[in-house]
């Protein structure tokens, strides 16, 4: 489908609590890294698209082009696009069918968030994602509707806390490995089952921080990638779906919207059998029991499976199919549209053998990226392939 | 029912109020801390300077948004400037009419490249015009925050 | 409904003698590789204190939100006691909260339904936790309930209350509990929670 892309060059800020760099200074470092990664330099980019989370957080209006500048955008074609969580992996499908389709040669790809200016909390920012007549004056807030579906899942297919725990204690123990994680130790699962109840059956540590930082990656038509990387990883694949705001209407024990996300990137990808087609998977965590429900809807198992393949060590980073090698969300941190675009850039590293400590046991030729959001109701997905 | 018909049903139809409850905490970054520490401590104004494309920023910058490379070089710019642009302005934020109109001007510091909007003062609004010479008023040391407030207004050299 | 196989917890079941549970870990590991990536973290107190340099900005956003044609007449009827919900004629579907337009079929609905004010709980929460994340001792109870009366799945979301928490489950019947009539407003709190029946 039109042009071969492939990622070229990937770079990253630390992800912290609180960051003394401005927005722009953070969408700099990250977009400055990915440059010098690939010997590139920014006259040699045709365009940028930038991806970043509602403005409240960061309490800028316009907040992408208020942050162009840093990321790289002056006189240049730009766009900013959004879909809540999923925008990380959004954003690299935008810039995808730019180079795609032959309107740009390179584009290079940018997240940023920066959560904390939001005060007292940046969880207090999400008010805004209920209904303003028929829900907000209940006063929710938003561990509610992760709440609501954790309970949902784990009653519909029997699970207990300590299966679903286990994605924490395997994400924020490889995420020791990482070095822009906030939030990677030695946890063990007695830990997290003994962390304070938040909202029953969620606990502390069950969720991922709230962060400052940023990514950038970059991407180029076949011929510009050729010249740039002997190692450039191909988009494959991309698909995103969104399902309806109402989402008091279905039954959030599956997230249908990350299938349809999934099967339009599959096919794209001519992937048929994903769980022996997709060799390290990368979905979206800001909760461990988002894992496994991310993993049921990317198809890579059955429905209420996941938890046996974490129980089974299938996920491990020695396993047969690594899941978040990197650390993810719960791990590494979630500034929220950079974290999407994290996990993008952790299949580009481990796909050309340079994660590192955090690299895979088993040889991957092929990985899944996806990102989710808004109230319970986008999928993005990316297939990447070497 | 089309745009142009009103909706007659009025009691079946409502607004709901509400407030949306947005309170920020911004750091001024790191570019940001260096200039108005200096503004503080030094009532002096600094910027980056890029020698690639000869641009010096002010404020400071730690990157220059042309090339993107990383700008350390800091120089002390102004604390004179040229008015480049002026107004007169009679509204508040609130809309009301203002009892005493204010001045704002976008200054160009000696050895910027970059323009910093502030207030004008101890000008009549007749006597304001483009290329005019300024310079900076700060707060006295002791009163001064490491803000764009430290600076009073711009005013005439005499 | 799925039962995950017996756990094979030997592998994970270590616990570190002497650890005193979460809050430690969340300080950070001192074992972080350096390889170059930038970002300054600050602390709390840093922030706060005047450490390093900032600015503070309250928005003063206020808003009159139109409830709509739809959510307009949904508020008339729950000043009255009642829940409105709709039908479209085409997937069959009895929706709630009600709206103009069928999003499956892309059509006007066809007609408006009276619900009842009872339903089953389908998910909930025990949170002890506010919106601006402080701490309260008595949870609160969010749940979504779906409605008799409308199509199976169709829920609202809502607070249950006079229940204990340890009882509430997914499947349990619960009916509207209304403020008076005269303090009724044409709003979702005119329902003030959902109880056991």
């Amino acid at each position: 489908m039109g042009n071969r892309v492939a990622i070229v060059g990937a770079g990253m800020t630390k992800f912290v609590r609180r960051a003394q760099e401005t927005g722009q200074e953070l969408a700099f470092y990250a977009t400055k890294m990915a440059l010098d990664s690939c010997g590139m330099k920014l006259d040699q980019i045709d365009g940028v698209v930038l991806g970043s989370a509602p403005d409240t957080f960061d309490g800028v209006h316009m907040k992408g082009e208020y942050l162009s500048p840093g990321a790289g955008a002056w006189g240049k074609p730009y766009m900013r696009c959004y879909v809540g969580g999923g925008t990380g992996v959004f954003a690299v499908a935008h810039g995808w069918y730019h180079v795609a389709s032959g309107v740009f040669d390179t584009c290079l790809v940018v997240c940023e968030e920066k959560m904390s200016s939001y005060q007292p909390h940046a969880q207090g920012a999400f008010l805004t994602i209920f209904d303003h007549t028929t829900e907000r004056p209940l006063k929710p807030n938003l561990l509610w509707i992760f709440a609501l579906e954790m309970n949902r899942y784990m009653t519909t297919y029997g699970l207990r806390k300590e299966d679903i725990a286990l994605v924490a204690v395997k994400n924020k123990n490889n995420a020791l490995d990482h070095p822009a994680a906030q939030l990677g130790g030695k946890v063990t699962l007695d830990d997290i089952l003994s962390s304070e109840v938040l909202a029953w059956p969620v606990q502390r540590l069950d969720v991922s921080p709230v962060s400052d930082g940023a990514v950038a990656v970059i991407l180029a038509n076949e011929t510009v990638a050729r010249r740039v990387t002997d190692k450039p990883v191909w988009i494959e694949g991309v698909g995103w779906s969104l399902d309806t705001a109402y989402w008091t209407n279905r039954d959030l024990c599956y997230p249908r919207y990350v299938e349809e996300a999934a099967r339009m990137a599959y096919k794209m990808a001519g992937v048929t059998d994903p769980r022996h087609q997709i060799h390290i998977a990368e979905p979206y965590d800001p909760f461990d029991y988002k894992e496994l429900h991310h993993m049921e809807g990317l198809l890579l198992c059955g429905r209420g499976e996941a938890p046996q393949l974490t129980v089974d060590g299938v996920t491990q980073r020695d396993g047969e199919l690594p899941v978040c090698p990197s650390g993810g969300l719960l791990g590494v941190g979630n500034p929220i549209a950079a974290a999407g675009l994290m996990k993008v850039a952790e299949l580009f590293w481990q796909l050309r053998g340079e994660a590192g400590k955090r690299q895979v046991a088993r040889k991957v030729k092929r990985g899944v990226a996806q990102a989710w959001g808004d109230l319970m109701q986008v999928g993005t997905v990316v297939v990447v392939g070497i | 029912m089309a745009l142009k018909q009103r909706n007659e049903k009025v009691s079946q139809t409502k607004v709901w109020f509400g407030e949306l409850p947005v309170e920020s905490l911004y750091t001024v970054g790191i570019a940001g801390e260096r200039f108005f520490r200096t503004l503080k401590e030094k009532g002096e104004f600094t910027g980056t300077k890029c020698e690639r494309c000869g641009l010096v920023f002010v404020p400071g910058r730690i990157f220059c948004e042309r090339c993107l490379e990383h700008l350390d070089n800091w120089i002390t710019v102004g604390p004179t400037g040229t008015v480049e642009s002026w107004t007169v302005v009679f509204l508040g934020l609130d809309g009301k009419r203002l009892e005493q109109p204010e001045l704002v001007g976008l200054i160009k510091l000696d050895g910027a490249s970059t323009f910093l909007v502030h207030r004008l003062g101890g000008v009549k609004p007749e006597e304001l015009c483009f290329g005019m010479r300024v310079v900076a008023v700060l707060k006295p040391k002791a009163k001064r925050e490491g803000a764009i407030t430290d600076i009073l207004f711009f005013q005439p050299v005499q | 409904m799925a039962q995950v196989k017996k756990l094979k917890r030997e592998k994970h079941q270590a616990v570190t003698p002497g650890r005193p549970g979460g809050q430690e870990i969340m300080k950070g590991d001192k074992q972080r590789l350096e390889c170059g990536l930038q970002g300054t973290g600050l602390s709390d107190e840093e922030l706060r204190q005047g450490t390093v340099l900032t600015t503070r900005w309250k928005a003063d956003a206020k808003y009159g939100w139109d409830a709509g044609v739809a959510i307009g007449r949904y508020l008339a009827g729950l000043k009255e006691g009642k829940i409105l919900g709709v039908r479209c004629y085409k997937c069959h579907r009895v929706m709630v909260p009600p709206r103009l337009f069928c999003e499956w079929c892309y059509r006007n609905i066809d007609e408006w339904v009276e619900l009842k004010d009872t339903g089953i709980v389908n998910t909930f929460s025990l949170c002890y936790v506010t919106w601006d994340v402080k701490r309260i001792k008595e949870p609160q109870i969010p749940a979504v309930i779906e409605l008799d009366g409308a199509t199976k799945g169709m829920g609202i979301m809502h607070l249950l209350g006079e229940v204990d928490p340890k009882k509430v489950h997914i499947g349990m019947k619960v009916k509207a509990v209304w403020k008076e009539p005269a303090q009724r407003e044409g709003a979702i709190t005119d329902i003030r929670y959902w109880k056991p029946v």
